[in-house]
């Protein structure tokens, strides 16, 4: 595909146009996805713990699938439709989504860094698997860190949205 | 029982460091040495200086003698290099690719010296110093912190007596010195903005804000005056109680350019040049009595610094400290040496200490019960305190004990176990499946930190019925900003919503330690109680003449104030005006004569073909007065395997080269820590015997959920596999290299 000197990203139901370049507010083609969401487009609420992908704090969905954004350039997101954290509401009624809100029903964080990736890698799981077993959930977060060891209610909360559904 | 905070963390709007914007900000970076020791002969900054977007570069020559440390001989940037990661020079740029391009711009010249990695190299006679202002390696023992006597050694009774009465003497040296790393998600960071000509306003990622402003205060030679402002923590689990490095570059880079500049560690950074777990080591005689009684303990524990310490004699005094509750013996002749080696600095972290000294000395002691034919449940039960004794604390007095007794405590955790059946003996496995045996092993751990140095705080009542803590928290995970709302309205009578926090701020908030040694619940919860009191007691006086009563007969609820005995008499909060408000003040003053205590109780199967041990099942078991905040309470015991707790009997450990300095798994990728589908099963015992702390009754618990867990594997993997097992963590190879060594000991 021939390069034009933008790229367009859809994050959480908008369209940002940007420019490529290395200016502020550019993308270079060295971006990564997480640091264009958190410094260029200001959603922080996307965190950057090891900027390895070996973490999974940066979780975002991309075309329904979990993506490490500390792992992805931006550039290869062009035309992609990308949801964070800060876009999991529902957009008419602004409530929170039921796995945010089991999150804080089940006290699923302590300090609360790894929970907005915890809660993304989730969305994703479920949204592929409704129904997921135990131990498919704990695979599904088995590359998530959480130092606090919030797993034990991160499991119960998870496990309360995909059952809810059944 | 949900967090306030809660909507804020699951929708990624709650703010932490990174995530603040300020105008014009600045990158800061660390140009980092190569070298584990080093002079530096020169630096030419003078490209770094010309690239376009460099705001500042400064080296040790632009900057006064700031100093910290314990003693105060670290320079903040110095002309000398002492470990693989040293800062040598501060770079603020536009951006972080400038500044980093500047970085690689500066040229510096060093003079290679001659290192120590080990203790065993840096009490050498001959070992090259680290300091020449100081004649050894060995750093002096003290700190002024804890006063004049601070507790240094232990010395009491009559040690040769400890011997002569006891029926079995055990000798030997162990360690825990393979640093696991606490590793919060966050790094460690700062923002500072400079205000001509001598004050600074920091953001942190500290647990501490006020702490912050006190040492700071003494780094910068009592020169400047320093605002703190705290907010959201990505875990710190004891390490960023203490950030004055990464917070002193921010504050020289924003003096330098008179521009915001953030310095923000990189993970690498966070694990190769943020303070470390102290390395321990204890070479230890121990007598001990048939019946269990530990009648004395001799020996000198060796504690691994690092290139400097800030809080290492702390951490020695509260090792110490902790040690005596958990053996309440007679005799001791302890002595201790806190050595400074060419490897990172080692500095807070929860166990402070008394995980790292119990984690040492537990296999020695095992010898011990094992020539005596003990259980060690039994050795546990008999020695840890009970009301009756007494200990020298971290400041050198002695404090009789007045906390409850724990024997209940562990009787429960022990059935919940089944450990009567499951101990089999010294070096017996609780069960053997082919070639998978499992072994139990068993540790404690208290600590009376829990009523650990002062805290105030004000509450704030304004007229329409609602409160304001004046209090400088962070939350950092345990949940206690919520639960102090709760405590103040449960004092005033009013529903939790109608209380609010202000933001941990200096200017504004009274001085606050920080939350360390579980002394959230105690101490912290203290203050914040008094204060509630302190204001009520003024609006019932308040009241009082308005009713024509004396004010013992008022009482308060849902913002109305009414005679006890005849409730029609009343008026509402919104009396006092609203041109006026009530300030209520709350002091707590350190109380050492109470402990908490954690017990753990774990199940390891080991694969002898593999080598690979897997944590089959944790029981804890704790009494903490009363529980405050259920589901807070469990995530802090469930985290007894994380944040370096079990895991660093395990497999966490920080491999650090000997030869060069540097450290091998500064990353995520090869440090090894344990995956969400690997989690073992957990089981929680709380009693609630009511401690005579608060009105509450209660005290905290999460500093020492980590602590006793480590001895607590070596002990069940040796029996698993009928060998001896020293070192932590178990490897696979260690464990296999255990088993070829038929009939010897490892
Ligand atoms: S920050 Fe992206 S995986 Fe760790
Ligand atoms: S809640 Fe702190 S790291 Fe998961």
């Amino acid at each position: 595909m021939a390069a034009t000197n933008r790229i367009r990203l859809i994050v959480n139901n908008r369209t940002y146009e940007l420019y490529r370049g290395t200016g502020p507010g550019q993308v270079s083609p060295s971006d990564t996805l997480a640091f264009t969401l958190r410094e260029t487009l200001g959603l922080t609420g996307t965190k950057i713990s090891c900027a390895q992908g070996a973490c999974g704090a940066c979780t975002v969905i991309i075309d329904r699938k979990a993506v490490l954004s500390c792992g992805i350039l931006t550039v290869e997101c062009d035309g992609k439709e990308i949801t964070t954290i800060e876009g999991l509401r529902d957009p008419k009624t602004g409530g929170l989504d039921p796995l945010q809100q089991a999150f804080i029903d089940h006290n699923a964080f302590q300090c609360g860094y790894c929970t907005p990736g915890m809660i993304m890698t989730s969305r994703a799981l479920l949204d592929e698997n409704p129904h997921p077993s135990e131990e498919e959930i704990k695979e599904a977060l088995s590359g998530n860190f959480c130092r606090c060891v919030s797993h034990y209610h991160v499991l119960k909360a998870v496990k309360s949205v995909a059952e809810e559904r059944g | 029982m949900k967090r306030r905070d809660g909507e804020e963390i699951v929708t990624g709007s709650a703010q932490f460091l990174d995530d603040l914007k300020f105008r014009n900000l600045l990158s800061g970076k660390v140009l980092r040495s190569p070298h584990a020791h080093a002079r530096i002969k020169s630096i030419d900054k003078s490209k770094a200086e010309a690239l376009p977007g460099v705001k500042a570069v400064v080296t040790w020559q632009d900057i006064p003698d700031w100093r910290g440390g314990t003693p105060r001989n670290v320079r903040v940037l110095d002309k000398k290099v002492r470990y693989v990661g040293d800062a040598v020079a501060l770079v603020a740029a536009e951006s972080d690719r400038i500044a980093e391009e500047a970085m690689r711009m500066i040229e510096v010249e060093y003079e290679v010296l001659p290192a120590v990695f080990d203790m065993d190299a840096a009490l050498k006679s001959d070992a090259p110093l680290l300091y020449e202002n100081l004649t050894s390696n060995i750093l002096p023992g003290g700190t002024p912190i804890y006063g004049p006597k601070c507790l240094k050694g232990i010395v009491h009774g009559d040690i040769e007596k400890a011997f002569d009465e006891a029926d079995v003497v055990c000798e030997g040296t162990a360690g825990f010195e393979n640093i696991p790393n606490a590793l919060p998600p966050e790094p460690p960071g700062a923002i500072a903005i400079w205000e001509p000509p001598d004050k600074a306003t920091l953001y942190g990622t500290s647990q501490a804000p006020y702490m912050d402003k006190v040492s700071l205060y003494h780094v910068f030679n009592r020169e400047l005056d320093i605002r703190c402002i705290g907010h959201h923590v990505g875990g710190s689990f004891g390490t960023k109680i203490m950030c004055w490095q990464v917070q002193a570059y921010a504050i020289i880079l924003a003096r330098a350019t008179g521009c915001p500049v953030k310095v923000m560690f990189s993970k690498e950074e966070h694990m190769t040049s943020f303070t470390l777990r102290v390395g321990s080591r204890i070479q230890a005689k121990i007598g001990l009595k048939k019946d269990g009684t530990i009648t004395g303990i001799q020996g000198t524990w060796f504690v691994d610094s690092g290139y400097y310490s800030f809080t290492t004699q702390c951490q020695v005094a509260v090792g110490l400290a902790e040690f005596m509750l958990f053996a309440q013996c007679p005799h001791w002749d302890l002595k201790t040496n806190v050595v400074a080696t060419n490897r990172n600095a080692s500095g807070a972290t929860r166990g402070f200490g008394g995980q790292e000294l119990n984690s040492s000395f537990m296999p020695i002691l095992s010898l011990g019960m094992e020539k005596a034919g003990l259980d060690p449940l039994e050795v546990i039960k008999k020695n840890f305190v009970k009301p009756g004794g007494g200990y020298f604390w971290r400041n050198g007095e002695w404090y009789d004990y007045r906390g409850i007794d724990f024997s209940k405590t562990m009787d429960r955790g022990a059935e919940r176990f089944g450990w009567k059946n499951k101990w089999k003996g010294w070096l017996q496995p609780a069960s053997v499946n082919g070639r998978l045996r499992r072994g139990v092993g068993v540790g404690i751990h208290g600590n009376a930190d829990i009523g650990e140095d002062t805290a105030e705080a004000y509450v704030q009542l304004g007229f329409q019925g609602r409160a304001t803590i004046f209090l400088c928290a962070v939350e950092h995970g345990t949940g206690q900003k919520t639960n102090y709302t709760r405590l103040a309205a449960e004092v005033l009578g009013i529903p939790p919503e109608r209380v609010t926090m202000t933001p941990a701020d200096t200017l504004v908030t009274p001085f606050e330690f920080g939350p360390v040694g579980s002394r959230g619940t105690y101490a912290i919860g203290s203050a914040v109680i008094r204060a509630a009191e302190d204001a009520r007691r003024q609006l019932l006086e308040m009241a009082a003449t308005r009713l024509g009563v004396p004010p013992e007969d008022l009482d308060t609820e849902n913002g109305v104030v009414f005679v006890r005995n005849h409730p029609e008499k009343k008026v509402r909060w919104s009396a006092m005006g609203i041109d006026r408000t009530i300030l209520g003040y709350g002091r707590f003053e350190e109380d050492f004569t109470m402990c908490n205590c954690f017990m753990s109780f774990v199940e390891i199967e080991a694969d002898t073909e593999t080598g690979k041990t897997r944590l089959v099942r944790v029981v804890n078991a704790t009494d903490i007065g009363q529980i405050i905040d259920p589901p807070g309470l469990e995530n802090q015991m469930n985290a007894c395997w994380g944040s370096a707790g079990i895991d660093g009997a395990l497999m966490e450990e920080t491999i650090l080269d000997r030869t060069t300095g540097n450290i091998l798994n500064a990353n995520l990728v090869d440090y090894c820590w344990r995956p969400f589908s690997e989690i073992p099963e957990v089981e929680n015992v709380v009693l609630e015997t009511p401690f005579p702390s608060t009105r509450f009754h209660a005290v905290g618990i999460a500093e020492i959920t980590n602590a006793p867990g480590p001895a607590a594997v070596l002990m069940a993997a040796s029996n698993a596999i009928g060998r001896w097992l020293f070192q932590y963590p178990v490897t696979p190879d260690r464990l296999l290299k255990a088993l070829e060594n038929k009939g010897k000991r490892e």
